[in-house]
């Protein structure tokens, strides 16, 4: 069967509305938001309509359907993800997962095998998102341990042959992100997590730009720890999962604490609930768990490998258009090897702000900055960039369009 | 919204060809500012002489918006007391915030009027805001040094 995007264009509402003035909307930001499905907001307004009540607490017949229906989304989030239902933590968004995971550890007492103290290493990249820099940089700074990072190199990939350098017996997280969201770059982790492995420290993989876009198993990916967030997975916004190994959520201490995460409380102590619940506290986000279950259903029946093929095809042939313009400059792999569907870039003489501005007149949403990567903006030597991100529902005729503004607007700004 | 209102011909001009750009070896006050939300950064420095502000330079990089305003501003403030750069200043930042609604008085705010469509593109205002409150910082500094 081939795949449509004009048809899956239908299935998204957003579509149906113009921008500045009547324009096609072509929405390219798909990096920092996904658009959503009807099926998505269905099944959060139905939640609310129909099923609202606090899951896992009342003695009444909607609680039993709010529970059934938060519980029914993290089995669909597990099996999407190749993981055990218990191994699936609901958090607001990825950067409270990962924050969640810093905070965890940095409560782990000596004995546990998450305590970090002085003279303990966190490895990170250079090409993480700040929401997968700072809780470790934090967290670092907090107890003493020494954050340490891969360089990126000027190609835009990680500098493997560090490796031996950075992964020791003093390392006790490996922090990476799965796709940069600056450059696309899709990261090799089999030689990393063994590494890491070997000498007994845990992998944390961000995986907000692979999720959404690609079959991801954690299984077969061999990392300990996975945050992504929901509102990129097409599901809605305030949801994030924190998935980590069973063995490994049971030695976790919890971040957040309160009501539902507990096993017994006295006025002086408590102990916790088993994993998911011990890190699940206060009445959690179940219209929007609901929504990413819907998300998640809307994904898998188009397919992860036909939507990666699909963004693989837009990717190669917004790639080769723009570089085909002299003035233009990709920042990140110019080649489709191990390569998503983010792609940033210069234009000669036009700031990306401006040109941002100008793209936007003209309907077409991009994203423009240092993309919550700053640390490694300013190591390539650009401030700024401009970003395109692709998604299931565009086209090359979205393409077409983002090349016609650049032209347009070096003729603007001339 | 039309994209002209936003890029008038003189914000281009003064992009492209920006005044008082290059940091003078000697200043009263020295300051560094940054939009975190965007990335453009610029260091400004600022001389005092008789109690008036007698010299603003500055470099840094940054969109067209935020590069033109502070090349205007360094313009306009220059040979104002800080009560009269003061209350230029704050004028500036009310046209800012008029969503539109405002041209601005030419006579106060000379070039800086150019800006005003900014006004309308709310997710520009930091952008051409940068400058001047690098210019009010360095103000405040060099007042009480």
């Amino acid at each position: 069967m081939i795949y449509n995007p004009i048809e899956v264009r239908r299935d998204f509402p957003i579509f149906t509305r113009t921008i500045r003035d009547g324009k096609r909307l072509v929405y390219l930001d798909s990096g920092a938001t996904a658009q959503k499905p009807q099926s998505v907001i269905d099944a959060e307004v139905d939640f609310y309509r129909l099923h609202n009540a606090a899951a896992h607490r009342g003695a009444h017949q909607l609680a039993e359907e709010a529970t059934d229906l938060f519980e029914g989304a993290r089995a669909k989030v597990a099996a999407f993800i190749g993981a055990g239902v218990e191994e699936v933590v609901f958090t607001k968004s990825a950067t409270e997962s990962l924050n969640l995971i810093a905070y965890a550890m940095g409560n782990a007492p000596i004995g546990n095998r998450f305590h970090l103290s002085a003279g303990d290493e966190i490895v990170v990249s250079q090409m993480e998102h700040h929401a997968n820099l700072i809780p470790w940089q934090q967290l670092a700074a907090r107890t003493g341990a020494i954050l340490r990072w891969f360089d990126v190199t000027p190609e835009g990939r990680l500098d493997l042959s560090q490796i031996p350098q950075l992964i020791t017996a003093r390392t006790k997280v490996v922090a990476l992100t799965h796709q940069s969201n600056v450059l696309g770059t899709i990261n090799p982790l089999a030689e990393i997590v063994a590494a890491a492995h070997a000498v007994g420290a845990v992998v944390v993989l961000d995986a907000c730009q692979s999720v959404p876009h690609m079959k991801v198993d954690v299984a077969q990916l061999g990392v300990d720890f996975l945050a992504f967030s929901g509102h990129k997975t097409v599901g809605p916004t305030g949801v994030g999962i924190m998935w980590g190994r069973s063995a490994l959520l049971e030695e976790l201490p919890p971040f957040l604490t309160g009501g539902s995460m507990i096993a017994d409380v006295s006025m002086t102590t408590a102990t916790w609930a088993p994993a998911p619940a011990k890190f699940e506290a206060g009445v959690p986000n179940m219209a929007q768990a609901v929504g990413l279950g819907a998300a998640i259903d809307y994904l898998s029946a188009i397919g992860m490998d036909v939507i990666a093929q699909h963004e693989h095809m837009l990717t190669e042939d917004l790639l080769g258009k723009l570089l085909n313009i002299k003035e233009v400059a990709v920042v990140g792999p110019l080649t489709m090897e191990s390569r998503g569907g983010a792609l940033s870039f210069t234009v000669a003489g036009i700031h990306p702000h401006d040109l941002g501005q100008f793209l936007d007149s003209q309907g077409i949403a991009v994203r423009t900055g240092h993309h919550c990567a700053w640390p490694l903006t300013r190591s390539l030597g650009v401030p700024a960039t401009t970003r395109a991100s692709l998604y299931l529902y565009n086209t090359i005729e979205d393409n077409d369009a983002l090349i016609e503004g650049i032209e347009s607007a070096m003729r603007y700004f001339k | 919204m039309n994209l002209d209102s936003l890029y008038q011909e003189v914000i281009l001009d003064h992009y492209k060809n920006p005044l008082n750009k290059g940091l003078s070896p000697t200043f009263d006050a020295q300051v560094h500012h940054i939009n975190p939300s965007c990335g453009d950064e610029i260091t400004l420095n600022l001389t005092v002489a008789d109690g008036k502000i007698s010299s603003i330079t500055w470099d840094g990089v940054g969109c067209s918006i935020s590069q033109a305003s502070v090349s205007i501003a360094s313009e306009l403030l220059v040979g104002k007391t800080f009560e009269q750069a003061q209350s230029i200043s704050d004028e500036f930042v009310d046209l800012m915030q008029s969503k539109g609604k405002k041209v601005g008085d030419e006579a106060t705010l000379e070039d800086a009027v150019a800006l005003a469509g900014v006004s309308q593109y709310p997710a520009r205002i930091k952008c051409a805001l940068l400058g001047w409150m690098a210019i009010k910082d360095a103000s405040i500094q060099a007042q009480t040094k």
